[in-house]
């Protein structure tokens, strides 16, 4: 049976309210005079993250006269065990006093592990919605999530994003949330989010809500609130000479082709690399949501606020281990690799990496997601990613500068070894780094900025866009080998020049290929519409390294 | 000395021949007080010691290799002969003259293939293992030139300039002879395994050390005076300061052949030993008729016979074509050099390609043809 009991609210001193604490309670209940049988009911709506979906939970308290314990059940692990005591402690600390009474509360469907510490609102919630402190009424429709501190204040919860997803999904239009995750909830349109610091406050704001929604109607723009900060330092117009190197980046971007970047160390390999994400264009509103989602599963959402519409730039450091850059862990969270999704994953020093991790990378490279499968279940997490790979040619870096490099073929051969021939044919462009000259350094010329390139970089993107409307494809670097003859259109010259130097350079056929995705990119960012004798040219300059070299 | 050779020698000879840590000079004499080498096995232990002055350490050598069972004996000779690796000892005709005269001489050296001939006049050409561009085509053209007019070249199979020598003489269908730190049965380092098996063919491959001996770093300098000695003269084409090759030159020195040198510029660190060399009174190594007038192998050599047809290059090839040279460069360079669009430059390295003029020599980098 439901009963619901109005209490005046805030909260007064009434009289039916044994004034010694529930939980402080001393006195044996046995000894205490008999009490009305009731029983006390309430219900509260919060949310799991599961993976980046989220599943709707709803937290039961039912508060009933008998010892004074505090139950909960549905398969709880132990950072929702340890509510209990969090909770005891927060209402007492908010000056809300709960008479000595069993309370039982339940989280179902009960077959699914409840892990997290954003139970700890809904849960206090419910227990005094159960004590009547709270009208049922005010709850409805509300989805809770956040965790709670001894002293009662409200603190940021991991995941918040997918929650409030999942709320507006199953029909809830209210959501309240801490405040420290108001922007984060905020991304999702056509929810109204209660922000809340404590539990006080909580409690005033859905009382208040109740009574004036239309309060809390106009809120801002998500767009005035999440700008665009493009990080500094960054930008190609900085960038000296290179020309080379950075035509292969704007080809890489154009046709989202894997790029592998061979050369000395200290000329500017990173630099161009975390130049190259800025000349992606910025991100659907889809495919920011999906990242936002990432991120909050991860708690990292703060790095996205700042720069929501910007693909993320991701460069682990070589010692990276395999749940670290693939995702992992007991319970699953998303990695290095899921972070750069719809963006670029860039590793440094390629060949300084374990060969076991860089080896996790060639499944989610195909699929574009990489799932792990626990016990528990199995987690799915979106990686499609633009994979720059840059490393020195030897160990020296100076290779093939026999001037400078003192490393013998051998010692050539096994540093390129390192990095299995499968992962290689993954990079459709491979570009030499040389250092710079003195001159070309200090040379004043202006250098086309990052905006220049990157509308090309959209032009041609579109233009691909229409190609492969419906495809289930969306770049040229996704275009499968049979299909290779429909949308690789060549002049005969290119055809001509193109078997020439597959004689020549003894190509393979994924080379070829590779080649003729590339030049179809480049064909691209010209508007052209057949692949001319230039672009397969220009292609061949970005193949991979001589077979000489690497067998 | 001075019989001519069965096909194989026998199972004892090998034995002899084989036996480490007994100096050439004295293998011969302590040979020479016996009518053959199973003589020396089968004898007894004062007969042998008394004959020859071996120091203690020698003599324990020879014993213990005498200890060897005769089935083992048969064994390796065995896979010697199956092998087709040659034996020839100091008391052959073949024996090499020139070898004959050095200060050191092996006792028995190992071929597969052939052995330089008395009359064949033999060139060496060695260098840094770690080259540049500029100093493998030079090994190249140079091996060429010398085996086209007849001249056998001698290297060591080594990588970089070595192996460079030798291909060159390859192509000219030259005879070619390799001079191992090893066991001849080795190939080292193993990726000359093309290389290797047309030596065979070819010329031949050479070692003084027994068949299955590992290569160590210790007999390569060893190796280097049978490079010398087997030649007539040496070209040294690129070497560090401190490098085999000068240790090829000195013993060359030692042995009264000529040292040529291929000079290099200042700065080049991989020209400073042969730039020293020259210093020190090498010969300078300017061209191959120069070289080969000096030598005096053919006073009269005609000129090069086939001079290559002049091509017709468009006004921006020439430009193109102008900024390369035999140290290989990038586009980047080029584009500096030219002022050209990178387009322009990839155009005009194709066409330059195709007619013949440049060579890519690693991805991206040219050197003039």
């Amino acid at each position: 049976m439901k009963l619901q009991i109005r209490f005046p609210f805030p909260n007064e001193s009434n009289r039916d309210i044994i004034t010694t604490s529930f939980f402080e309670g001393r006195v044996c209940p046995i000894f205490q005079p008999a009490q009305r049988e009731v029983s006390l009911y309430s219900i509260v709506s919060t949310a799991i993250v599961c993976g980046i979906q989220s599943i709707l939970i709803q937290v039961e308290a039912d508060v009933c006269d008998g010892m004074p314990v505090f139950e909960m059940v549905g398969v709880l692990s132990s950072e929702v065990k340890e509510a209990k005591e969090r909770i005891r402690a927060a209402i007492r600390n908010s000056q809300i006093q709960l008479p000595p009474k069993k309370v039982t509360v339940s989280l179902y469907p009960a077959d699914i592990r409840k892990r997290g510490t954003g139970f700890d609102l809904p849960i206090a919630l419910a227990v005094l919605a159960a004590y009547g402190r709270i009208s049922q009424e005010y709850l409805e429709g509300i989805l809770f999530a956040g965790e709670i501190s001894l002293s009662g204040e409200i603190r940021p919860t991991e995941g918040i994003l997918p929650m409030v997803l999942a709320a507006k999904e199953a029909g809830k239009r209210i959501v309240c949330v801490p405040r420290g995750n108001k922007k984060e909830a905020q991304i999702v349109k056509g929810i109204t989010i209660l922000p809340a610091d404590n539990l006080n406050q909580v409690l005033k704001i859905i009382e208040t809500f109740h009574q004036n929604p239309q309060l809390f109607q106009n809120r801002k723009k998500l767009e005035k609130e999440i700008g665009i900060v493009q990080e500094p330092g960054c930008d190609f117009g900085e960038i000296h000479g290179q020309k080379v190197l950075k035509r292969a980046c704007e080809v890489a971007a154009a046709g989202r082709h894997h790029m592998l970047m061979l050369g000395p160390p200290g000329v500017g390999k990173t630099l161009a690399a975390k130049a190259t994400a800025t000349i992606l264009p910025p991100l659907g509103e889809e495919e920011a949501l999906e990242l936002a989602k990432i991120y909050s599963v991860k708690g990292m959402f703060s790095q996205r606020e700042e720069n929501f519409w910007i693909r993320p730039f991701r460069s682990p450091h070589h010692t990276v281990t395999i749940p670290g850059l693939a995702g992992g862990g007991r319970v699953p969270r998303p990695g290095e690799l899921s972070l750069a999704h719809n963006g670029v994953l860039f590793l440094d020093e390629l060949t300084k990496f374990r060969k076991e991790v860089l080896e996790v990378l060639r499944q989610p490279l195909e699929e574009k997601m990489i799932r792990l499968v626990r016990n528990s279940g199995t987690y799915v997490y979106p990686a499609d990613v633009m994979l720059i790979g840059a490393m020195n040619p030897c160990n020296c870096g100076y290779y093939p500068d026999r001037n400078r490099c003192n490393c013998t073929e051998a010692m050539i051969q096994r540093h390129l070894h390192k990095i299995s021939r499968p992962l290689l044919d993954r990079m459709d462009l491979t570009v030499e780094v040389k250092r710079l000259s003195l001159t070309e350094m200090i040379r004043k010329e202006g250098e086309e900025s990052s905006e220049h390139i990157r509308k090309r970089v959209q032009e041609a993107q579109k233009i691909q866009e229409r190609r492969f409307l419906g495809m289930g494809i969306h770049y040229n670097s996704q275009i499968p080998a049979a299909q290779m003859q429909r949308f690789c259109l060549m002049e005969d010259k290119a055809q001509q020049l193109l078997q020439d130097s597959f004689e020549r350079l003894e190509m393979s056929v994924r080379g070829y290929y590779r080649t003729l995705r590339v030049a179809r990119t480049i064909a691209d960012l010209e508007g052209a519409n057949l692949i001319k004798r230039t672009h397969i040219l220009e292609s061949l300059l970005y193949r991979s390294i001589d077979k000489k070299v690497w067998e | 000395m001075g019989k001519k050779k069965e096909k194989y020698h026998n199972k004892y000879e090998y034995w002899f021949a084989g036996i480490s840590c007994i100096p050439g000079r004295k293998k011969i004499s302590l040979r020479s007080l016996f009518s053959c080498a199973e003589e020396i096995y089968q004898k007894s232990e004062n007969g042998v010691h008394s004959a020859a002055c071996l120091t203690e350490k020698e003599r324990e050598s020879l014993d213990r290799s005498r200890n060897i069972s005769e089935t083992e004996l048969e064994g390796t000779w065995k896979y010697c002969v199956e092998h087709g690796i040659h034996l020839v000892l100091w008391e052959d005709l073949e024996y090499p003259k020139r070898l004959r005269k050095i200060y050191n001489p092996p006792y028995g050296l190992y071929y597969l293939g052939k052995l330089p001939e008395e009359t064949e006049p033999a060139i060496a050409v060695v260098g840094a293992r770690s080259c540049s561009v500029y100093g493998r085509k030079t090994a190249e053209s140079i091996g060429f030139s010398l085996a086209e007019q007849g001249i056998a070249v001698i290297s060591g199979m080594a990588a970089g300039i070595d192996g460079a020598s030798h291909q060159g003489a390859l192509q000219a269908q030259g005879t070619t002879y390799g001079v191992l730190g090893c066991g001849v049965d080795f190939c080292y380092p193993a990726r000359h395994r093309e290389l290797y098996e047309t030596l065979v063919q070819q010329g031949g491959i050479i070692s003084e050390y027994p068949p299955k001996t590992q290569p160590l770093p210790a007999f390569f300098p060893q190796r280097n005076r049978l490079i010398s000695g087997l030649s007539d003269g040496v070209i040294v084409v690129e070497a560090k300061e401190r490098s085999g090759s000068l240790i090829t030159a000195d013993f060359a020195l030692e042995q009264g052949r000529e040292v040529y040198a291929v000079p290099g510029r200042v700065g080049d660190l991989l020209s400073q030993g042969t730039n020293r060399l020259i210093q020190q009174g090498a010969g300078i190594f300017l061209s191959s008729e120069d070289f080969q007038k000096e030598m005096n192998f053919f006073a009269d050599s005609v000129e090069p016979s086939v001079k290559k047809p002049k091509l017709s290059l468009e006004k921006s090839e020439r430009l193109v074509y102008s900024c390369l040279d035999f140290t290989p460069k990038s586009l980047d360079e080029i584009m500096e050099e030219t002022a050209f669009s990178f387009l322009e430059v990839v155009e005009n390295l194709e066409s330059l390609r195709e007619k013949g003029c440049i060579l890519e020599m690693y991805k991206n980098r040219y050197i003039r043809q």
